[in-house]
């Protein structure tokens, strides 16, 4: 059978079209990636290594609690050990800034998914395309329009994590109790209201693993931004896989997989109510609520008079 | 437009699925419900109002509208045709803004399942609708504080829903939608997820906070005993119409068609029903100034063992035994008072019928009725009262009790003996 459809010239021709004629827009996302990149990186990689690890680690205190503070150091301490600190910032930096604009671009995204049906009908595909196309086939196009650098590494790793993010939150916007919603309807408020102070509230679960997935996601895509010259760990894999080398290559994985697990337990520990500060926060607000009691007592003592009060 | 209406409906419906504007045009030439192609009616033709101060229960099975129908009278669900007016203003045709205007200051909701908002604390949930109202937040939380205490929850302020049970949430429920002191309150299915015991609280506190805060209240349920229980007026809904509009007893005792009369079955008519509706003529009462001669002639000829006495003007004196007028007739005496008997244990006229079974045990004839000037109205004999709890009022016709009078032979013996001729009063039924 002598048929075939010249998909492949097509999409070619258009590449090139947007090449030679949308440039100056690629050229405009290109430096914002690699600024936003470089900023993140500087505040990780100036200071020194210990400092860093310092700050993250309390941080973790705060977040989880004390095991995973030293679980961070640990993990952290290892990458400083293997030589791969400063590679492991390249990446860190490059999955936060993919993240970051995936988060900005899925949240909103999804939420417009679960007001309108049309949109969330339109999306789907679209979603299902961006997730299962391979990396590699859109590294292509990448590379071709960005160049050699952090930008292709940036921009793969953001369509590839951008779907579970819309997603889940399409999702838990969706599966917040109608009754609920309805309620805020019943009492005058407006939807904008509504979504604000009860559907993001009710969805948090749910938007928070799809931010924890994007951030997951992006770091699986760090090995495939190396390949096209983003650095960082990914970059040390691809060397290794040049020179067949398994030591590197393993002290390099194992710094993804430390970076990894301390990422997703950052972000899976928001909003459960965790660590150091949900339980400051606790004995603040027993503390006010202690002074708003004493508060109505004596009003109240005020109101009555002392006779009446029974002393 | 009246004062006192503070909510009328007129000509509801609601028809969802494609073509319903073409849906209610067939159900106004009179299609039935089925007949509508890919459209389903919700509600169909509902008219109704209701007066300020009135609890008003709209009840009937899963599926017969009801939801729906409320949910039209604050505008959660648009109809398709028809108004619906709150206080003299049509809440149909208005602009998103006005309708949410509408709804922040003059009506608000209590939900089945409570829709409180679980991330808030009971305080702020209470004062939610206060916060949409735009008042200011010291204020609103002094307002929200005095309604938590007044439905009972006071020290729970802190809690979050979670941590109350189903009824004390409902409080919350009931606590935001007082709050925001709006005359009219619509309560769907409110008490439905409750348990029995904690449900009969709740209507009790419903009850009492009506009568204190003087609400109009719509209130939605599936439950008949319910229904009777709170309604001051019920509307009965089935397959999207409403059937019958009446007072509890309206129902009860005058059901529109066979689907209310099945409904009824199987209320609890005991609580509803008072002395009043089931009362009987008396067959006969005997007046006080009349001799025992005319009193025995009318025991006789009612097959009477006893009647009870009253004056002129009917107010209850007591009743007599034929057996002790008999003796009067044979001993000559002119005068009835000797043999009357002053413990008539009459019961007054709006007692419910819960509370007639001891009183008719204890008494020797049929239970006298009076009403507020101590008149005799009626009497309730014991055979009445338990066909009315078999939901067959009328049956006690059938065996109608003749409690052992003295033979006519004994009585005719002594009458004649006696040459008495006074007129005789006679009211047979």
């Amino acid at each position: 059978m002598d048929f075939r459809l010249n998909v492949g010239d097509w999409i070619a021709s258009f590449f090139k079209w947007v090449e030679r004629d949308v440039a100056w827009l690629f050229d405009a996302l290109k430096s914002l990636f690699e600024t936003l990149d470089s900023a993140v990186l500087w505040i990780f990689a100036t200071p020194p290594a210990l400092v860093v690890i310092l700050v993250i680690a309390v941080a973790a205190l705060f977040a989880r609690g004390w095991k995973f503070a030293i679980g961070v150091v640990i993990g952290l301490l290892f990458v400083v050990s293997v030589g791969q600190w400063d590679n492991a910032m390249d990446s860190l930096a490059l999955v936060l800034v993919a993240a970051f604009l995936a988060v900005i671009i899925a949240i909103p995204l999804g939420i417009w998914a679960a007001k309108n049906d049309a949109v969330s009908k339109t999306l789907k595909p679209i979603l299902d395309f961006l997730q299962t196309l391979p990396a590699f086939v859109y590294l292509i196009p990448a590379l071709a329009l960005f160049g050699i650098g952090v930008a292709p590494g940036v921009i793969a790793t953001l369509i590839f994590s951008v779907a579970p993010g819309v997603r889940l939150t399409q999702l838990g916007i969706r599966g917040v109790d109608a009754e609920v919603v309805e309620a805020g309807q019943a009492f005058g408020a407006s939807p904008r209201r509504i979504l604000r102070q009860i559907q993001v509230p009710l969805a948090m679960p749910s938007i928070m693993a799809g931010i924890n997935q994007i951030i997951m996601l992006a770091l699986s895509m760090v090995v495939i931004a190396g390949l096209v010259g983003a650095g960082g760990l990914g970059g040390e894999v691809a060397k290794a896989i040049g020179k067949l080398d398994v030591g590197l290559g393993f002290e390099a994985g194992l710094s993804v997989v430390a970076l990894a697990i301390i990422l997703d337990r950052f972000t899976g520990s928001f909003g459960q109510n965790m660590g150091l500060y949900s339980t400051l926060r606790k004995s603040r607000s027993e503390t006010k609520a202690a002074d708003e009691q004493a508060r109505l007592d004596s009003q109240e003592l005020v109101d009555k008079g002392p006779r009446r009060a029974g002393f | 437009m009246n004062e006192t209406i503070v909510l009328r409906a007129e000509g509801l419906y609601k028809v969802f699925g494609r073509h319903a504007d073409d849906a209610v045009e067939k159900l106004r030439k009179g299609a039935s419900r089925d007949d509508l192609g890919g459209a389903t009616a919700a509600v169909i033709d509902a008219s109704f109002e209701v007066k300020r101060g009135e609890i008003f229960v709209v009840m009937g099975l899963s599926g017969s509208g009801k939801s729906t129908l409320i949910r039209m009278l604050n505008g959660l669900h648009p109809q398709t045709a028809g108004t619906v007016e709150i206080g003299g203003e049509s809440i149909n045709g208005v602009s998103p803004s006005e309708l949410r205007d509408i709804r922040r200051h003059k009506v608000s909701m209590v939900f089945q399942h409570f829709a409180l908002l679980p991330h808030r604390s009971v305080l702020d949930n209470v004062a939610y609708g206060l916060e949409i109202q735009g008042i200011e937040k010291t204020e609103r939380l002094a307002r929200a504080r005095k309604i938590t205490q007044i439905v009972g929850l006071a020290g729970w302020e802190d809690k979050f829903p979670s941590q109350l049970s189903g009824g004390m949430q409902q409080r919350v429920g009931l606590a935001r939608a007082l709050a925001t002191e709006t005359e009219l309150l619509l309560m769907d299915e409110a008490f439905s997820a409750l348990d029995p015991l904690i449900r009969r609280e709740m209507q009790d506190q419903l009850l009492e906070l009506q009568s204190e805060l003087g609400k109009t209240i719509v209130f939605i349920t599936h439950d008949l005993n319910e229904a009777m229980y709170l309604g001051d007026r019920i509307a009965v809904m089935r397959d999207g119409r409403i059937v019958q509009i009446g007072t509890p007893e309206d129902i009860l005792t005058n059901p529109a068609n066979e689907y209310v009369e099945q409904f009824v079955q199987d209320v609890d008519r005991s609580r509803v029903l008072t002395a009043e509706s089931v009362m009987r003529a008396p067959r006969a009462v005997i007046h006080e100034g009349s001799g025992p001669h005319a009193a025995l002639t009318v025991m006789r000829d009612e097959q009477l063992s006893a009647a009870y006495v009253v004056k002129r003007d009917r107010t209850l004196v007591g009743w007599v035994r034929d057996r002790d007028v008999l003796d009067l007739v044979r001993s000559g005496t002119k005068d009835l008072s000797p043999a009357i008997q002053r413990d008539h244990g009459a019961v007054a006229n709006d007692t419910s019928l819960s509370e007639l079974f001891i009183p008719a045990i204890e008494s020797a004839l049929p239970l006298a009725v009076h009403d507020e000037r101590n008149k005799l109205v009626g009497v309730i004999p014991r055979v009445t009262l338990l066909a009315t709890l078999g939901g067959e009022p009328d049956a006690d016709g059938l065996a109608t009790p003749r409690p052992d009078p003295l033979p006519t032979a004994v009585v005719d013996r002594a009458l004649d003996a006696s040459d008495e001729g006074l007129t005789t009063v006679k009211e047979a039924r």
